[in-house]
């Protein structure tokens, strides 16, 4: 588990220095990938479907990311798109792709669908966050 | 009545030109028309009209000022130009900079050079290809051979990307160059795990922007950039996997 959080701390930093995040907020957006990954590893393992897990996942990354810019008065994106780097279903994508170039289609069409699930998850769980956001500035505005 | 004393023809310049810098790093476009109103909106200058699809930008002032429209050809991502933009719009619109030392600051931006250096993007990509590793519980042995190819694959796309602007090649040849590093190394004895090895590779190259992006802007309502960031995506996807299945098919 604690090399699960180094290392995603890492991976989100770096993927945030790659797409040429200010360095100051390179550690927080390392933070909110943690964060993230941290509840999507442990929906994970306490039997959860996948799906769900990135879900609440991506909507967890989603409202640290808008705390934190609100905070340091910057873009959203500059935490959010680190966090949900990993969420990403490459892995299944991966499988998927190796089962259609093996000819084995039906596998193949199931992953594919599973990748296709994941990612609405994490759209999902952004739009979630995006409503939850409006819905409190409305109320907070009256 | 500081204010009055702007041109309009200014302003309309002062808000193409932060909506330039801004979309052409990577903002969403809802970002990128809410700055461009709130700057309009603040001098004054009637009712503004704004219209932003990732490849170009229309905008207008009620009255007597023509239409003006800006191609946008190069895109990229560039996080640290769109907070700097960002910014700057934000003392815009508290009055701390007037329109002319406000255009200066963007011209000089838009030629500034932000990015990392080279080998620390590098670095960055060969690491966070080795985390990803782990993430996805691969083996703590499979760290190097992911560390070596996924900065070996970052690195081709960087110079392809270069060398030919054609986005989706680079990323074909970069995941290509990332399957056969992988199953070399596998084969060598230095790596285990290949599957994990090359998902873990390429994860740098994900377009993990353009999704959340896509999504942003769909919810709020900018449905042609939001589909076309969506496909975008989907290309850039499907270059990935594409390189990843010539490799298999050699294999």
């Amino acid at each position: 588990m604690i090399g699960q959080l180094i290392t995603s701390f890492f991976a989100t930093a770096g993927i945030g220095l790659i797409f040429n995040i200010p360095r100051r907020s390179l550690i927080s957006s390392g933070i909110v990938g943690m964060a993230g990954w941290f509840v999507y590893v442990v929906l994970y393992e306490n039997d959860f479907d996948a799906v769900l897990a990135t879900l609440v996942s991506a909507f967890f990354i989603a409202i640290i990311s808008q705390y934190f810019a609100k905070r340091y008065k910057v873009p959203v994106i500059i935490f959010s798109v680190g966090g949900m780097i990993p969420l990403v279903p490459g892995g299944i994508a991966y499988y998927a792709m190796r089962r259609f170039v093996e000819n084995n289609y039906n596998e193949a069409l199931q992953l594919a669908a599973k990748a296709f699930m994941l990612s609405g998850a994490i759209a999902v769980g952004i739009i979630l966050s995006e409503v939850l956001n409006q819905t409190i500035k409305k109320l907070g505005g009256r | 009545m500081e204010n009055k004393k702007n041109e309009p023809y200014e302003i309309v310049e002062l808000c193409l030109l932060a909506g330039k810098i801004m979309l052409q790093n990577g903002a969403e476009t809802y970002r990128v028309e809410d700055t461009m109103d709130r700057i309009a909106a603040f001098y004054d200058v009637g009712q503004a009209h704004s219209y932003v699809t990732p490849t170009g930008i229309i905008f207008s002032l009620d009255g007597v000022e023509p239409t003006k429209l800006i191609r946008i050809l190069k895109r990229n991502t560039d996080l640290a130009k769109v907070t700097a933009a960002n910014s700057i719009s934000r003392q815009i619109t508290s009055g701390a900079l007037t329109a002319r030392e406000a255009i200066k600051q963007l011209k000089e931006l838009e030629k500034k050079d932000l990015s990392y250096p080279l080998y620390q993007q590098l670095l960055a990509a060969a690491i966070s290809s080795a985390c990803f590793v782990i993430m996805f519980q691969g083996n703590w042995n499979d760290l190097l051979p992911a560390f070596i190819s996924g900065g070996a694959g970052f690195i081709c796309f960087y110079f392809i990307h270069e060398l030919i602007e054609v986005k989706f090649f680079a990323e074909f040849l970069a995941a290509f160059v990332i399957g056969l590093l992988a199953f070399s190394l596998t084969e060598l004895g230095i790596g285990h795990q290949a599957d994990k090895i090359i998902i873990g590779s390429v994860m740098p190259l994900v377009p993990g922007l353009l999704i959340t992006n896509a999504v942003r802007d769909l919810m709020s309502g900018h449905l042609v950039s939001g589909l076309s960031k969506g496909a975008d995506a989907f290309l850039t996807a499907s270059a990935i996997g594409t390189g990843i299945a010539v490799v298999f098919a050699i294999y």
